[in-house]
């Protein structure tokens, strides 16, 4: 039952992305907001699962996006995979995971949009992706990523109650 | 007697001393002294005056100073709530503007269907540019139909949903619309691109290009009908060693700022794709 509070957050999320955030543009990138939250979500140690946030803010992605389905899916379970892999391997500093885990993150979300569209058979010039939606994207999802970060972290607490020690 | 002599000599002595201090000041010897002097009375004086005051507002506070109060917050309130109430008629005049001109707009070109439709959002990914609209199959919308504003061409409906749709942008890097320089009389392609700049490849040479150009659309390949007003030409790149020309358009339609938008919906798109020759 615990795994239904992404039905909401997700929902919510999806709606502020896409009536808010996908209009405050640096000059092309803009906040991914879902991947900051399944990236803050997969770093919390008492989560047990995020797998199904990623498939179900990759599904959702699918339907509300005009990238091809799979790409979003694609990106939203590898973010998962990546941020869970570096839990694991540097547990001790949380904020350098969240960090990094952001940066290549973007990085993996971009190239996969990028070859999407690629497949699809739209050739785009890798310099204007660059420095039009990859580097603007990344600055912005390393700037909002501590506050999403904080509050998943309340929301992990509240959906999985840690046991104090006495 | 010596008192008497006593008495005299201190009364001449005061005198003397006042004289001396009188005279001394009206020479303006003692003029530090007296600013001194007049700066700290005034000081202490303003301190006393102040805390009079004080105390006498306090002693005389009017009775009904809770009724003020309370007269206050209830203004205040009502202040509020009228600054709320003019932003909300102010973004109605706005509205009203805008569906002013759309249909002005569907007047003055009663040939086609329209139906209005609000701007909800836009695609979450920034590698495309596509709105949300909040019409969809239950209000006649079907993929491939175009979407225009007063001004000129915004794009065309790319996916429906019963009460939603999605509009690919004219400056969104998958699009290409064909286009007719109204000057040169040429037929072009418009595309897209990362930045959302619209550009004009594989122009001929021979085509005579100038900014200012107006640019509408051709209606060739039956996305599109003809005669839309897509933009104007800002710039022009020709160099003697290409085969083509370049040009960028300046949109008509400012798309960061749309809000009301018309689908036509009595046009059918024709695709065109069979009849191209695979290799």
């Amino acid at each position: 039952m615990k795994n239904l509070i992404a039905v909401p957050v997700l929902g919510l999320a999806f709606i502020v992305q896409m009536a808010i955030l996908s209009r405050m543009t640096l000059q092309s990138g803009s906040i991914d907001l879902i991947l900051l939250i399944l990236v803050s979500w997969a770093l919390q140690e008492q989560v047990r699962s995020a797998w199904h946030w990623a498939v179900l803010a990759g599904l959702l992605a699918a339907f509300a996006s005009g990238l091809p389905p799979y790409v979003q899916v694609v990106t939203y379970l590898l973010t998962v995979a990546l941020a869970r892999y570096t839990l694991r391997q540097i547990w001790q500093w949380q904020i350098l995971a969240l960090f990094s885990v952001t940066f290549f993150a973007t990085l993996l979300s971009n190239l996969i949009s990028y070859l999407g569209l690629f497949l699809n058979g739209t050739l785009l010039p890798v310099g204007d992706v660059l420095a039009l939606i990859t580097l603007p994207g990344v600055f912005l999802n390393l700037l909002f990523v501590l506050p999403v970060y904080a509050l998943m972290r309340d929301l992990a607490l509240w959906v999985y109650p840690q046991e104090e020690l006495v | 007697m010596k008192k008497i002599l006593s008495g005299s000599l201190q009364t001449t002595i005061l005198f003397l001393l006042v004289a001396g201090i009188l005279a001394l000041a009206l020479s303006g010897s003692l003029g530090f002294v007296s600013l001194g002097f007049n700066s700290f009375l005034l000081s202490v004086q303003s301190w006393v005056s102040s805390r009079f005051v004080a105390i006498q507002d306090f002693l005389t506070v009017s009775p009904d100073v809770v009724d003020l109060r309370r007269r206050n917050s209830e203004l205040e309130a009502e202040v509020a709530r009228l600054q709320a109430q003019v932003v909300q008629l102010n973004n109605q005049v706005a509205d009203t503007r805008v569906l002013a001109a759309l249909v002005n707009f569907s007047r003055a070109n009663p040939d086609n269907a329209y139906t209005a439709a609000s701007v909800i959002g836009r695609d979450p990914s920034p590698f495309l540019r596509y709105l949300i609209i909040d019409k969809g199959s239950n209000e006649g919308l079907r993929r491939g139909m175009p979407v225009v504003t007063d001004q000129g061409l915004v794009g065309r409906v790319d996916a429906v949903i019963s009460s939603a749709a999605r509009v690919q942008l004219i400056s969104s890097l998958t699009s290409a619309v064909n286009i007719r320089l109204e000057k040169a009389g040429r037929e072009a392609i418009l595309t897209g691109s990362v930045a959302g700049d619209l550009t004009l490849d594989l122009v001929p040479q021979d085509v005579p290009l100038e900014a200012g150009d107006l640019v509408l659309t051709s209606g060739l390949g039956g996305g599109y009908p003809a005669d839309l007003i897509v933009g104007q030409v800002l710039s022009v790149r020709k160099r003697d060693s290409d085969l083509f020309q370049q040009a960028v358009i300046q949109p008509v339609v400012d798309f960061t700022k749309l809000k009301i938008v018309l689908v036509i919906t009595d046009f059918r798109p024709v695709s065109i794709d069979p009849l191209i020759p695979t290799q």
